[in-house]
């Protein structure tokens, strides 16, 4: 027998067929979310409609400041932000939101759009302004490891 | 007997046995799995969003453990869910709500709607945990009797199985005493 022609086996459980297929149909279901940007660009065009450049400073203070309910940006995804944050009430673990700590963050604009509009809702109880999200973009990028 | 005094026949034949034996349990182990995900588990053809966006703050609940009802106002309400704005698109809230109402729990012990829709208030949840001390559900490792996979740790499967139980990280050796198995 060698390595490139396996004899033929005949153990092999009738389960570790479906088990593999199964196994498999997970990876294109993490892949579903299509990056189609990067953080800079996506500070860039935050900036682009506030009509002023994000400054890290600022972004910090609003990152991890209550801005009158019950959570900050930083209950759920710490201070800093370089490492994996912790939902508030579900406890579920959740990933760095620093670019230099995850690749994946700040990838998609979709994705960008559906979380800054629920969460400003919960943390500052109303649609964050542009220069409220660029400001927390120029602090994220900020962040090295 | 002892394993030196067997003939070859008999040694034949109880391999054989041992493997019909094995064959069996392996086949019974697919059956239970089966059935309990017939009835509990996250159904085979799930649209991809339905992990996605569910799990991306909880555990994807299995859509069995709510009467439909239920699931149609959690879905209409989803901008104050359970205290955080969880809005999703039309068109994706639309696809979710009708999968889900296809796949609502029907049986008996699920068709009460629970108060506030939580599959937690259900009475048959409250009957299975009945067991389990306050200062269990507050452990930093719980937090919430949401988060299922604390102890359930097939949860993500759609495992509740009680035999695929965990304790949870931080469980004195008094609260385990109160722990039914």
């Amino acid at each position: 027998m060698t390595l490139t022609h396996p004899a033929p086996r005949r153990d092999r459980p009738a389960w570790i067929v479906p088990l593999m297929l199964a196994a498999a149909g997970l990876v294109p279901a993490l892949a579903a979310q299509a990056a189609d940007t990067t953080p800079a660009r996506q500070l860039e065009r935050f900036s682009a409609q506030a009509g002023a450049p994000g400054q890290a400073q600022r972004g910090r203070i609003f990152f991890t400041s209550r801005q009158g309910g019950e959570w900050s940006c930083a209950s759920c995804h710490g201070n800093p932000p370089t490492q994996a944050g912790k939902h508030a009430s579900t406890g579920k673990a959740i990933d760095p939101m620093a670019p230099a700590a995850n690749a994946a963050a700040f990838t998609s604009t979709a994705k960008v759009d559906k979380w800054f509009r629920r969460n400003c809702n919960d943390v500052v109880k109303r649609e964050c302004s542009a220069l409220e999200k660029a400001d927390v973009l120029a602090y994220l990028l900020s962040l090295k490891l | 007997m002892s394993a030196a005094r067997l003939t070859e026949g008999d040694r034949t034949h109880a391999r054989r046995a041992g493997r019909a034996l094995l064959a069996g349990a392996l086949g019974l182990a697919c059956v239970t799995a089966a059935h309990a995900e017939g009835r509990i588990g996250i159904p085979a053809g799930a649209p991809p969003a339905f992990v996605q966006e569910c799990a991306a703050c909880h555990l994807a609940y299995p859509p069995g453990m709510l009467p439909a009802p239920s699931w149609q106002r959690i879905m209409s309400g989803l901008d104050k869910h359970f205290g955080t704005d969880a809005s999703l698109d039309t068109a994706t809230t639309q696809q979710l709500v009708a999968w889900l109402r296809a796949h609502a729990g029907t049986y008996k012990r699920v068709r009460e709607e629970p108060p506030q829709d939580r599959i937690t208030r259900t009475a048959w949840f409250e009957r299975k945990h009945r067991q389990i001390q306050s200062a269990t559900w507050n452990l930093a490792s719980v937090k919430s009797a949401a988060n299922c996979a604390a102890c359930h740790t097939g949860a993500t499967r759609g495992d509740f199985n009680e035999h695929n139980i965990q304790f949870p990280a931080g469980m004195t050796p008094a609260m385990r005493r109160y722990w039914q198995d």
